[in-house]
This record gives C-alpha cells, structure tokens and sequence, in this order.
C-alpha cells in the first residue's frame, strides 16, 4: 500500500493545479447554501434537516463531476500506460485515486461550517443530528465516489463517464424510494429498500447512527473499488 | 536479461503479435524496425506488464512479466509512445512523483532529480507546466522518468521522435552511453537510427519477426545495393579536352548523349545497372547508378566524367532506406 499515498497526493493536487478545484467549490457551496437559506427563514426552525436532505441530490450532480477526469483522462492522455508500468499495484492505484477524491469531498464539506456556526448562533439545534448529518453526507458522498470512480474506469470519455455516473447513481440512490417499492414484487421490497442508498441516508442524517447503515455504506465503497480494480486489470 | 518465448497478443480479431520469440542479453541494444502497426508497441507493451500475453512467456531480469509483474517494473524504465505525461503536473514535481513511486529514498531524491535534469538537458524547462513544453523537451522530461531510478532495462519506444537534429543527436548518445552497461530496446522507423545506436536489430512484419542480426547482416542479406545520383552535362559550354564518346552532341538533353553515359557508367566496377531519370534542367542529365552493397564508386564516376570532359553537378550516395530494405524483406517471404 505504499505507493497509494503519492498516487492520492498526486490526484488530490491536480484538482488544484487547474481553477477547475475552486470552480466545484464555489458552485457546490453556493449552492447548497442558497437552497438551505432560501428555507431556512421561512421555516423559522434553528435544524439543518432541510439542508442534508439536499445533499444527496447536489451530489448526484457534484460528486461524477469529481471522478469523472479520474481514469477517463489516464485512458485519455496516455498516462494510463505510464501508472501500469511503474510499480504500482492495481489496488494501489485504485485506492489513491479514490482517497483523493474523498479528501476532495471531505474539504468541500467542511467549508460548509458557517451552516451550522450560524444556526448554534440564531438557535439551538440538535449536535447529534448536525453530526449524524455530516457523517451521513460523508459516507453516501463517499458510496457516489466509489461509484463514479469506477465507471470512470470504464471509458476514455470524460462526459460519458460524468453522465452515466450521474444515471447509475440517480438509479442506486431511488431503489429504496417508496414509489419504487410500489411498483416491484413483494419478496423485492426489502431487498431493494436495504440496497437503495437514500434510506440508509435518511436514517443516518436524523441522528440515529446504525451499524447495519454503516456496514451498508462500506459494503457499497468495497464493493464497486473491487470492481473498479477487476476492470483495471482486465484492460491488461 | 530478457527472453522471450513464443508470445502472441490478439485484439479482436486481429493479430498484433504472432508467436514471436528473441533474446536480449545484458549490454546490448535492440532495435526493433517495422512499419506503423507491426506489433512493435504491443510487444513492448508486454514485456513492460502493461498488457498481459495470451500466449507464450517472456522474463525480463530473471522475473516473469505475468507472474512476477511488480518485480519487472521495478527494474525496467518504459518510454511509452509519444511520452504520455501529467500535464497539469510541473517538471519538477512530476519527476518527484515519479522517484516516490519508484521507491527512491527521500534524501537522495533531489540530487537524482537534478542529475537527470542535467543528463536531459532539463535546465530551461524545471519550474515550468509539462503541458506547456514543446514536443522535444516532453520527450525528455519522459526520458528523465524512465531513467530515474537507474534501471537495468530501458524499454524505450520511438524515443527520438518529435525531437531536432541535435537533439536527436544528443538522445541517440545518451542511449548509446546507457546501453553500455544496461540493456537497451527500442523501436524506430529511421534505419540510421539503428545503426547508430543498435548493437543488434529485429525486423518485424504483421506481428512476426521477418529479420534479425546486426545492421551489417541486414544490410548484406537483403543483398543491399546502393544508390548514386549523378546529374551530368556531357555538351557543357566550351569544353574542348574532348571525350571521344560525345564531340559535337547536342548540348541539351538528346537521346544520343545519354546513352553514351549510360554506357560509361555501367562499364565501372560494381555498377549493377544504371538508369536516366527523365527530368533534365539546364542540359544537365540524371541519373541513377545502382552499386552492389559496399562498393564506393563516387570517385570512379568522378574520374569518368573529368576523362570525357563532362561537367559534374551532382554526385550522392544514398543507402538503402529501412523502408526499401523492408520491402525486400517482406515481398521475399511471401
């Protein structure tokens, strides 16, 4: 695993080398920020309730947007054949690439700290859900990466890779909606409801922290970074 | 230090590489000739583990390229075609990524980096974006990254390409200083290239090998025949110390002056034929005098031409190309 920590450092600065870094940043903030506040004073409700249950649909948009370059560009510009013939290991690779985004997502998160400044200061919300909220942000942020990183992986365009990330992700985040577990067969339901990402989400931003939620998001990031190496390799 | 048997690699239903085996041994340098699409990058691809072989094996410093994956990159420094770089990257910090990976200890890092930016001529270049750098000095920023982590083996392909003269001058010398102690292959299209810096070479068509040997066998096998341009004036103004075959010609261009060079020509020593290119300017005539591989009959025709009193405009030596000795190669197997 040595070599993750160049290959993360790497990815992480060229979000940085190119303005494209703070051009994310400030649409991600100025957006997510003026949904929650174009509420929050009509509401009159010292919660940030309303503010995490946006995040899911700003991600749909900002998180392929963050992983679409990831591989797509390497298969792009040739780098590709550079990164497999140094000694580095697939899972190595994998692993930078996908730590680098999440640092990417963590900071863009973070700088969202003047939400809940402003709401202890005008009210008093409730510590625990602001955390859950921020750890439930983190966690579905992070399934959106795995997701968006591996089909990255899969093209050496970087607008297909942007919009067939957003689909597959939009598809995976719905699977538990109520008007999806309608419309399936019964023995379905709970199978979809579980796998869906919105419900274990849901349940997380409240405040209520389950390790079966947990479990979940993990199982998910595991999940499509092992994909994500399998199709590393079978380009071989 | 490399040896490969019988690896074949197909996409689809083409065949990039067809059960080709060969040898390197330690201190040599190879070269790999072949038009566009002979299957020279793939199989460099393989013995540098970027691509896996569907069949055969091929080791490289002892390790098998499929097995042994991590063990070959280690010791081998790639060029890929064309020197795919990170752009966004500069100079400096991409050969710094590249030495972290390459497992290169951290207080020996800087003074390695600055060696290879003297060794490539980097110097002008260091702080600036590798997207901004011209072709020539992309190619050596890739250079540098192959040659950072002192390998045993560089696998270099088409390393000279979208540099100038000098500096291909420069690189072909570096690759020959290089190739001294380690093993060297890269791939060409441009014959003297290989004879520059190539202590052997393997000539590749349509996936298989149609050749191989030093420069000299290939050049002697293909029963190699050199070309000489010759443009004469046999009329030439006022030239009296008279050649018998022409006195009296007509001073432009007539079929009857022609001939009479033809035959001298073809009377010398080694001349195999001699052929009259139809464009003529200024009552000057060309002509193309084919030589058996070796001989040097510049001086010959010079000594003719001043014997017949004929004025000499032109007087060049021309190898045969990779491309002619290619074609012969491979029109001969089928």
């Amino acid at each position: 695993m040595r070599n993750t920590v160049p290959i993360m450092k790497r990815e992480f600065s060229s979000y940085f080398n190119a303005p494209i870094a703070f051009v994310y940043l400030t649409v991600f903030l100025g957006l997510s920020s003026w949904l929650y506040l174009k509420g929050f004073f009509l509401v009159n409700e010292a919660s940030m309730r309303s503010f995490f249950s946006l995040i899911p649909w700003i991600f749909l948009l900002f998180i392929p947007a963050i992983t679409m370059r990831l591989w797509a560009e390497e298969r792009k510009v040739g780098t590709m054949e550079l990164l497999m013939t140094l000694p580095v290991t697939d899972t190595e690779a994998v692993l930078g690439k996908f730590l680098a985004s999440f640092v990417f997502l963590v900071v863009s998160l973070a700088l969202t700290f003047l939400l809940p400044l402003m709401v202890s200061i005008l009210g008093d919300p409730d510590p625990g859900q602001i955390v859950g909220g921020y750890l439930g942000c983190v966690l579905i942020g992070a399934a959106y990466l795995s997701i968006g990183l591996f089909i990255s992986s899969l093209t050496e365009n970087q607008i297909v890779a942007f919009i067939v990330s957003v689909v597959a992700i939009f598809v995976f985040y719905i699977l538990g909606a109520d008007f999806v577990l309608f419309g399936i067969p019964d023995w379905l339901v709970p199978v979809f409801s579980f796998a869906g990402l919105g419900g274990h989400f849901d349940s997380i931003s409240r405040g209520v922290i389950d390790s079966r939620d947990l479990i979940y998001y993990f199982s998910v990031i595991g999940l499509f970074l092992y994909l994500n190496v399998k199709a590393i390799e079978a380009r071989r | 230090m490399i040896s490969v048997r019988g690896i074949s690699k197909t996409f689809g239903s083409t065949v990039a590489v067809d059960n080709i085996s060969f040898d390197v041994n330690k201190g040599e340098v190879l070269g790999f000739l072949g038009p566009n699409g002979a299957g020279k990058t793939t199989t460099m691809r393989m013995l540098t583990c970027y691509l896996s072989p569907d069949n055969g094996t091929a080791t490289v410093a002892g390790f098998d390229v499929f097995e042994d994956s991590l063990e070959v990159r280690k010791r081998v420094g790639y060029l890929p075609e064309s020197a795919p770089l990170y752009l966004d990257m500069d100079v400096v910090s991409y050969l710094r990524f590249i030495a972290d990976i390459r497992g290169i200890p951290r207080d020996l890092t800087g003074e390695r980096i600055r060696r290879m930016v003297d060794t490539c001529g980097l110097s002008s270049v260091v702080g600036r974006n590798i997207g901004e750098l011209s072709k020539g000095y992309k190619q050596r920023v890739g250079l540098a990254q192959t040659l950072i982590h002192d390998p045993e083996i560089l696998i270099l392909d088409e390393p000279t390409t979208g540099l100038d003269p000098s500096q291909i001058i420069e690189i072909r010398e570096l690759i020959k200083e290089i190739g001294r102690e380690r093993t060297v292959i890269l791939s060409t299209h441009i014959l003297p290239e290989v004879e520059a810096t190539c202590s052997r070479v393997l000539i590749i068509n349509e996936g298989v090998i149609v050749a191989s040997g030093t420069p000299e066998e290939l050049h002697a096998a293909v029963g190699g025949e050199d070309l000489i341009h010759v443009s004469i004036r046999t009329g030439g103004g006022g030239a009296e110390g008279g050649g018998p075959a022409k006195s009296g010609g007509p001073a432009e261009g007539g079929g009857a002056q022609g001939t009479g060079v033809e035959d001298a020509l073809s009377s010398l020593a080694g001349v195999t034929s001699v052929e009259r290119k139809a464009e003529a300017s200024g009552g000057y005539s060309k002509y193309i005098v084919k030589v058996s591989n070796g001989a040097d009959l510049a001086e010959a025709i010079f000594r003719v031409a001043i014997d017949r009193g004929w004025t000499l405009n032109e007087l060049k030596r021309e190898t045969l190309s990779l491309e002619d000795i290619f074609l012969k190669l491979t029109t001969r197997e089928t």
